[in-house]
């Protein structure tokens, strides 16, 4: 016993590292070549999200911000990629914008992988519309409190705002009955909050999705200023299965790969985790073993 | 073993590996592209103030969309002298180069090198360039100078930037005019009157969050934090179910008793003895169960960017793994499949 207490005292911090790529890697190859993942049960942040979108009338205006980049996809563009489903599902009107410089880039990659591919009757400015970038953070936000074309006055293609018939009526961020931010930081969720939904005096109805870190500054927003929350790859996995299930064809064929990233990814999270809880079990076996024969020195 | 001696095993051991992979199957990392020809008509301008007018023309330019591996195999099939399905030689170099810098960031776990300094210079570099240029483009010549000389953006540079209105050309006057005082910083005798910007900065940050922080962290949170320590829940049929009661009133009862005593191991206005100290130490555990969760979901998001790298490297560079079928079966994966099912 002694002997392991002094192997793991001395163990170099590689060997964690190591230790850690095969727990990530390994259920990466396995479910890349079986295709099977692991069952998920949703919390009910991530069923309100999936209710809010639900509760929408056919036709409805939803405004989608992409507030993340390249650097935070992994978690994030899973989620994105479902709530862009449900909604094309759902017959909904897409309105994209983005408060983060590479945003543009991430909607139309959305727009190419789930409407362009599997809702081709989609049109672009009657059922979708790409308002692109816009630099300012909070004052964007400010501004569409009042004046939404003036914060957003041309598509990302260069249509002037007014003449696309998708936001015929729209004047304010109001006139959107949902609004979801796809959050990787600042300016995010809590601007989006502190910004826009407490200043329309809850009248606006916020969901997000958002990444792991930010995921316990957002929870006491839930439920009253936030409906609905997807807290990292979890939140994104459970409702990644929610819409799959909602959407499901009657004649069980699979569902296509590209909906099923965030449940793929709950592999490794298990696989990690795991690593962690025994490499804490381990660690606490350590320090308690040396505290016992520092105390048995002494006495 | 020295250090630069192991780096050549290490190296020499993935080049090897990589080039057995290169030559099973359909070898590895190559990116294809599909040409797609577009021709627009454009309708006639008409001259205005702001526009000189331009004549209907033709416009005609090539697009090449990224496509799965899948369909330059099916397009080459049909007809092995097809030039609209193709392997792009740029997009691979740039596939292999994201590879290159992934591994030679995940090559600091094992130990420094010139290889993880190269990468962070050159993430360092570009992301500032990047900035610079969206700063650039997104702000100062739409805003700044679509605002001051409207005319000559439209007329040189963004042909599409809507006519700013008097207040906006006013502002952007007024943000010159800062953003002038505010390079004074550069100079050792004026450096004083960079403040002025400074102070404008300030205050409009200060103004703006004072009121959204009161309105919806200091308010908002703490009517949440108003609850009912008995939450009855109804069921269905509107009759009052016990478990549901008893788990809304517990957790009605977590947070009030949560909030009272994390707010009282602030409170350092009274010595923490006796009930005070005791609701303190209770204050303490609910702080470490936060940051417990805290960390918690840190680890769950740093996993989930390790997993997006590490299937990069597996499912488009080395083709051992396809779980979005974009390609056709290959050695590794058949022998996978052998293996597991």
């Amino acid at each position: 016993m002694s002997g392991f207490i002094a192997t793991l005292e001395r163990l170099d911090r590689r060997w964690i590292f190591l230790a850690m790529a095969i727990a990530v890697a390994g259920p990466i190859v396995y479910i890349g070549i079986t295709g099977k993942t692991l069952p998920e049960t949703s919390t009910p942040a991530a069923q309100a999200v999936y209710d809010a979108i639900e509760a929408l009338p056919k036709g409805s205006r939803v405004l989608i911000s992409y507030d993340f980049d390249p650097g935070s996809s992994g978690e994030l563009l899973p989620m994105a990629t479902s709530l862009v489903h449900q909604c094309a599902a759902r017959d909904l009107k897409m309105v994209f914008i983005a408060l983060w410089p590479l945003g543009p880039q991430m909607v139309t990659d959305t727009i190419k992988r789930v409407i362009t591919a599997d809702f081709p009757q989609m049109k672009e400015g009657v059922d979708y519309v790409n308002l692109g970038f816009q630099s300012g953070n909070e004052a964007v936000m400010k501004v569409m409190l009042t004046d939404f074309k003036k914060a957003f006055p041309k598509s990302e293609k260069g249509t002037a705002t007014g003449q696309i018939p998708m936001l015929e009526g729209v004047t304010r961020v109001k006139d959107f009955p949902l609004l979801v931010t796809i959050s990787a930081g600042y300016p995010g969720a809590k601007e989006w909050i502190q910004y826009v939904v407490s200043s329309s005096g809850g009248e606006i109805t916020m969901v997000t999705g958002c990444t792991g870190v930010q995921t316990p500054q957002l929870f006491p927003y839930f439920p009253a200023q936030l409906r609905g929350m997807l807290g990292a790859i979890k939140g994104a996995a459970e409702y990644e299965s929610l819409v799959n299930a909602s959407l499901a064809p009657g004649d069980n064929s699979p569902v296509p790969p590209k909906y099923l990233e965030a449940q793929r990814r709950m592999g490794p999270q298990l696989g990690a985790h795991l690593l962690m809880v025994a490499l804490i079990i381990l660690g606490n076996i350590a320090f308690f073993a040396q505290r016992r024969e520092k105390a048995q020195v002494k006495s | 073993m020295s250090p630069s001696k192991s780096w050549i095993v290490i190296i020499a051991v993935i080049v090897a590996l990589v080039g057995i992979r290169l030559s099973i199957g359909q070898g590895m990392g190559k990116v294809y592209v599909e040409q797609v020809d577009t021709v627009v008509e454009v309708e006639a301008v008409a001259k205005t103030k702001d526009h000189d007018g331009s004549p209907a023309q033709t416009v005609k330019w090539t697009q090449f969309n990224g496509v799965e591996p899948n369909k330059y195999y099916a397009a080459q099939a049909t007809n092995p002298a097809q030039t609209v399905v193709t392997l792009s030689w740029p997009r691979t170099f740039g596939l292999w180069l994201g590879a290159f810098f992934t591994l030679a960031i995940f090559s600091f776990m094992y130990r420094d090198n010139p290889g993880y300094r190269l990468a962070e210079a050159v993430i360092i570099g570009v992301s500032a360039a990047y900035w610079m240029v969206i700063g650039f483009w997104d702000v100062v010549v739409p805003k700044l100078f679509g605002g001051i000389a409207h005319g000559f953006v439209i007329a040189n540079v963004l042909p599409t930037l809507p006519a700013p209105p008097t207040e906006q050309v006013i502002a952007m006057w007024f943000a010159l005019g800062l953003g002038g005082i505010l390079l004074m910083r550069l100079s050792s005798k004026g450096a004083w009157i960079s403040m002025w910007s400074l102070a404008f900065i300030i205050g409009v940050t200060a103004g703006l969050k004072i009121v959204s922080h009161v309105e919806s962290d200091l308010i908002a949170q703490s009517v949440a934090t108003f609850k009912p320590l008995i939450s009855p829940q109804a069921g269905a049929t509107g009759v009052i179910e016990l478990g549901p009661t008893v788990w809304a009133s517990l957790a009605n009862i977590l947070i009030v008793v949560g909030v009272l005593c994390c707010l009282t191991y602030f409170f350092f206005s009274v010595e923490h003895k006796g009930v005070v100290g005791r609701a303190a130490r209770v204050g303490i555990w609910y702080l470490m169960i936060t940051f417990g969760a805290a960390f918690g979901f840190t680890v769950m998001g740093r996993v989930a960017l390790l997993a997006a790298r590490v299937e990069f490297l597996f499912d488009d560079w080395l083709w051992l793994i396809d779980p979005a079928g974009k390609r056709v079966v290959e050695v590794a994966a058949a022998a996978g499949s052998f293996l597991f099912q």
